[in-house]
C-alpha cells in the first residue's frame, strides 16, 4: 500500500468533508458543549454516518460491516477531527467494537455487532483506573461462580460511559496489580444490577465516565477472548484504537496549523501583517514539518494493520507519540499565535486547544507511547 | 550487424571489470586505496570513457545511453569498485556540455574525462554566503583577458586544484544578479594564493582563495558576460543531482546503527536501556528518521501520481540536516566523557571517528542552503505566508 490515499479514498474523503461542514461546524459543538446536552453528541447524526456505512467501516459484511480498513476509517476520522466532531467513534466503534471484533465469539458479534454498525447500539471500554495511562494497572476483580463472574471495582475515563448500552470491562482474574497475565475481558449491559455509572464532562466537552462495580453478575458466556488472557486482545484493541485517535487528532492539528496560518497572513500589527515576521515564519515552516511528518507516520501504521504487518504495536506507539507531540506543539503555537484573542472562550480555536490536549493523554502520551515503542525495539 | 543488446552489453561490462579491477580496489571508495593500482584503474577506465560514460565520445566520453549507463553503475557498485567522480565530470562537464562554446568543449572536457585536470569551485565569498549573488570578486577587461581580484572561500579542493570555475563580478552597477560571469581560469599562476581553512572537526578540505591580479582568457567565459548568474544556478541543480558522490559529499549517517551504539555504550538492564531519558531520546530519534523517510517516499507518490498538495519534498534537506546532527548528539551523549578524545590512547578508533563525525555534521545545518533559509523559503513558496 501506498502513502497516499487511493481513488476511492479520495472520494471518500470528499464525501466526508462535505457531510461535516454542512451538517457539523464547530459551532453545533459549541452547543452541545454549552445546553450540557444529556448525551454529549448527537444521535442522529451518529446514525446517519451508520447509513453512510461509516460506522461499519471495520467490520465484516456478515454483521453488517463495509469490511474496509483503518485506510478508509482514518479518512472519515481525520474530517470529523477537523471540525471536532463528538461523535462516539473512539468508545464505540475503535474501543467497544474492536474488543468485541476481535475477542468476541460468532453469536456474540451476531448479537451486538449488526446495531453498533447502524448506530442503534452505544459500547464503551472500561479499562482505565489511573489517570497515568497504565493498562494493565488492574484492580477491578472479577471472581468465578459457577457459570458466571462477579465483577467488583472502579473504573474511571471510560469514554461515553454514561450513554452506553454495554461497557466492555477489564477485570482481574488471576496475578496481581500490574501483571499482564490474569486479565479477562466481560462484556457487561449497562444497566446490570450493581453498576453505578457517573457522567465526567471533560475540558474538550466530551464525556468520560466514573464507573463502580458492586458485584455485578455477568454470565461466561460474555468472556471475550480466553480468561486470564485478554491482554493479548487489549493490546491489539489499543493499537488500533491509537491508530484511529490518531488520524482523527491529524484532522484537528491540521485544521488548528490552518487557521492558525491564516491568521498570521491577515492580522496586522505595527503596520505590516504578522506573517512577515521571521520569527513566525519559522515556526510556522517548523508546524508545517511536524504535521506532515505526523501524517506520514500515521498512514504508514494505518496500512501496517490493514496489511497484517508484524510491526503494528510498535508502528501505532510511533504514530501517537508523534501525534500527541505535534499535537502539543500545534495546539499551544496556534493558541499563542493568535495572542489575546486565543485565550477568549469565544475563538474557535480554543477549542481545538482543549481537545488536542485530551487526545494527546488519551491511550497515553508521547511519553507512555515512546516507552512501549522502545520497549517493543529491544532497548 | 545487429546493435547490442542491453543483456550483451551488461556480459561486456562484466567480463571487462573481471579482467581490468584489480581485487586490492574492491573495497568502495575509500581515501587509502593503492596510488598504483588506482592510476591504472583510471587510465582503464577512461580508455573506455566510463568516467564520463554519457559524454559524447568525441570528448572522451562513453557515447552510452541512461540504460546503458545505468547498468555499468550497477555493475561497478555491484563488486564495490571505485568510483570516479570530480567536480569536473559532475558540476562543470555537464554545464559546459550545455551551456559551453564548441572551443570550450574541445578545450576542457576531455581532459576531465581522463581524470586528469582537477577542479575546484569558486562561489562562496566572505560576505556571500547564504546570499550568494551579493558576491564581490571583481573582474576587469584589459585586451582579451580579465584581471581579476578578490577572495573565495570554502573553495573544496583548491589547494590540489588545476583549474577554477569562478563566479566574478564583470559589472558592479547592475542590480546583484546581473552583474555576474561565470569564469574558467588555472589556478597555478602569480596572483592565485591558496590558504587551507582547518575546521573544527581538524579537517582542511576546503580553502580560502585570494586573487590578487589573477588573469583569465575573455574565451573561457562561459555562457553571456554578465549573464553569469543563470549559469551558476544551472550548476546547482547538476550538483544536487550527484546525490553525494562528488568530492564535496554528503556528510552524516553513522557508519555503525545509533541503537547499536547507545546499546554498547550504555548497557542494558532487564533488557532495558539503563538511562531513562536516553532511551526515550532514541526513541524520538528512531521515529524522527523514521517519519522523514516515509514523508520522502510519500514525496515521490505524491509526485507520480499527481496527487500533490503543499510541497513535502521541500522539507527534505533542513530536516534532514537536524536528524543527521541530532543522531550524533545522541552518540556523543551516550559516549559521555570517552567522547571528548581527539586522539591518542584512552579512546577507541570508533569513538574518535564518532567525535570527529559530531563536529563534521555541524555543517549538515549549513552547507546547501542553511536551515534558516530552508524554513524561509517554506515560509515563502509553500505556506504562501507574505512578504
Amino acid at each position: 500500500m501506498g502513502l497516499i490515499l487511493t481513488e476511492d479514498q479520495v472520494i471518500l474523503r470528499e464525501m466526508a468533508k462535505s457531510f461535516f461542514e454542512e451538517k457539523s461546524p464547530v459551532e453545533r459543538m459549541r452547543k452541545l458543549r454549552d445546553s450540557r446536552d444529556e448525551t454529549g453528541f448527537s444521535r442522529a447524526l451518529w446514525k446517519e454516518m451508520g447509513e453512510l456505512g461509516w460506522l461499519g467501516i471495520l467490520f465484516p459484511e456478515a454483521v453488517g460491516g463495509a469490511e474496509m480498513g483503518y485506510g478508509e476509517l482514518g479518512v472519515v476520522l481525520s474530517e470529523a477531527g477537523r471540525l471536532l466532531a463528538p461523535e462516539p467513534f473512539i468508545s464505540t466503534v475503535l474501543l467497544g467494537g474492536n474488543a468485541i471484533l476481535l475477542g468476541g465469539t460468532e453469536p456474540l458479534q451476531k448479537e451486538l455487532l449488526p446495531d453498533l454498525c447502524t448506530g442503534d447500539r452505544l459500547v464503551s471500554l472500561a479499562f482505565q483506573e489511573q489517570g497515568r495511562f497504565a493498562p494493565y494497572s488492574v484492580q477491578t476483580s472479577a471472581i468465578r461462580e459457577g457459570d458466571s463472574y462477579r465483577i467488583r471495582g472502579n473504573k474511571i475515563f471510560v469514554l461515553d460511559g454514561h450513554v452506553s448500552n454495554q461497557i466492555v470491562t477489564l477485570a482481574r482474574t488471576a496475578g496481581s496489580t500490574d501483571q499482564r497475565e490474569g486479565l479477562s475481558l466481560f462484556v457487561v449491559d449497562a444497566d446490570s444490577p450493581g453498576i453505578t455509572i457517573e457522567r465526567a464532562e471533560m475540558l474538550d466537552g466530551r464525556n468520560a465516565a466514573s464507573i463502580s462495580f458492586e458485584d455485578v453478575a455477568v454470565d461466561a458466556s460474555r468472556v471475550l477472548g480466553e480468561p486470564d488472557h485478554a491482554a493479548d486482545i487489549l493490546d491489539a484493541v489499543l493499537d488500533r484504537a491509537t491508530v484511529g485517535l490518531s488520524a482523527e487528532m491529524l484532522g484537528s492539528f491540521e485544521e488548528a496549523f490552518e487557521r492558525t496560518l491564516e491568521y498570521l497572513n491577515t492580522r496586522e500589527q505595527f503596520g505590516v501583517k504578522i506573517g512577515t515576521f521571521q520569527g513566525l515564519r519559522h515556526r510556522a515552516a517548523d508546524m508545517f514539518g511536524e504535521l506532515e511528518f505526523a501524517r506520514s507516520i500515521v498512514r504508514d501504521a494505518q496500512n501496517a494493520i490493514d496489511e497484517g504487518r508484524d510491526d503494528i504495536a510498535e508502528c501505532a506507539s510511533g504514530a501517537k507519540a508523534r501525534c500527541s507531540d505535534v499535537a502539543q506543539l500545534i495546539g499551544g503555537e496556534a493558541i499563542q499565535m493568535h495572542g489575546g484573542i486565543g485565550m477568549t472562550d469565544e475563538e474557535e480555536i480554543g477549542l481545538f486547544f482543549k481537545r488536542l490536549k485530551a487526545a494527546e493523554i488519551t491511550l497515553g502520551d508521547a511519553i507512555y507511547h515512546r516507552d512501549r515503542f522502545a520497549s517493543l525495539r529491544g532497548y | 550487424m545487429s546493435p547490442e543488446t542491453l543483456e550483451e552489453f551488461q556480459q561486456g561490462v562484466r567480463s571487462w571489470i573481471d579482467e581490468n579491477l584489480p581485487a586490492d580496489l574492491r573495497v568502495g571508495n575509500r581515501k587509502d586505496l593503492p596510488g598504483d593500482s588506482l592510476g591504472k584503474w583510471i587510465k582503464a577506465v577512461a580508455s573506455k570513457g566510463w568516467v564520463t560514460p554519457q559524454w559524447p565520445t568525441e570528448y572522451g566520453g562513453g557515447g552510452l545511453d541512461r540504460k546503458q549507463a545505468a547498468i555499468l553503475m550497477k555493475e561497478l557498485k555491484a563488486v564495490r569498485a571505485p568510483i570516479i567522480s570530480s567536480f569536473g565530470t559532475s558540476m562543470l562537464g555537464p554545464t559546459l556540455l550545455e551551456l559551453g562554446t564548441d572551443e570550450q568543449k574541445q578545450e576542457f572536457l576531455p581532459a576531465i574525462s581522463r581524470h586528469e585536470v582537477k577542479w575546484c569551485q569558486g562561489y562562496s565569498e566572505p560576505g556571500a554566503g547564504s546570499d550568494l549573488a551579493s558576491l564581490q570578486t571583481r573582474a576587469v577587461k584589459e585586451g582579451d583577458e580579465y584581471v581579476i581580484t578578490g577572495q573565495k572561500i570554502w573553495t573544496t579542493g583548491a589547494d590540489k586544484a588545476d583549474w577554477i570555475f569562478c563566479l566574478v563580478r564583470t559589472d558592479p552597477d547592475a542590480p546583484k544578479h546581473e552583474g555576474i560571469t561565470f569564469i574558467l581560469f588555472p589556478m597555478h599562476q602569480d596572483g592565485v594564493e591558496v590558504s587551507p581553512l582547518t575546521l573544527i572537526d581538524g579537517s582542511a578540505e576546503f580553502s580560502q582563495v585570494f586573487f590578487n591580479g589573477a588573469r583569465a582568457k575573455a574565451n573561457h567565459v562561459v555562457g553571456p558576460v554578465n549573464g553569469g548568474w543563470t549559469v551558476a544556478k544551472r550548476l546547482l541543480q547538476h550538483e544536487r543531482t550527484t546525490d553525494g558522490g562528488s568530492e564535496g559529499g554528503i556528510t552524516g549517517a553513522l557508519k555503525e546503527n545509533l541503537t547499536d551504539i547507545v546499546k554498547r555504550e550504555i548497557g542494558l538492564k532487564d533488557g532495558i536501556l539503563a538511562d531513562p531519558t536516553l532511551r526515550q531520546r532514541l526513541a524520538a530519534q528512531e521515529l524522527e528518521a523514521r517519519a522523514l523517510s516515509l514523508t520522502m517516499r510519500r514525496a515521490g507518490e505524491e509526485l507520480r501520481s499527481g496527487q500533490v498538495g503543499r510541497d513535502i519534498g521541500s522539507l527534505g534537506k533542513y530536516r534532514w540536516a537536524n536528524m543527521v546532527k541530532n543522531e550524533q548528539d545522541l552518540a556523543m551523549a551516550a559516549m559521555g566523557a570517552q567522547g571528548l578524545g581527539w586522539s591518542g590512547p584512552g579512546f577507541e578508533d570508533t569513538q574518535l571517528e564518532r567525535t570527529r563525525a559530531w563536529l563534521t555534521t555541524r555543517a549538515d545545518s549549513i552547507w546547501g542552503g542553511t536551515n534558516e533559509v530552508q524554513m524561509n523559503v517554506i515560509a515563502k513558496r509553500v505556506l504562501k505566508m507574505p512578504e
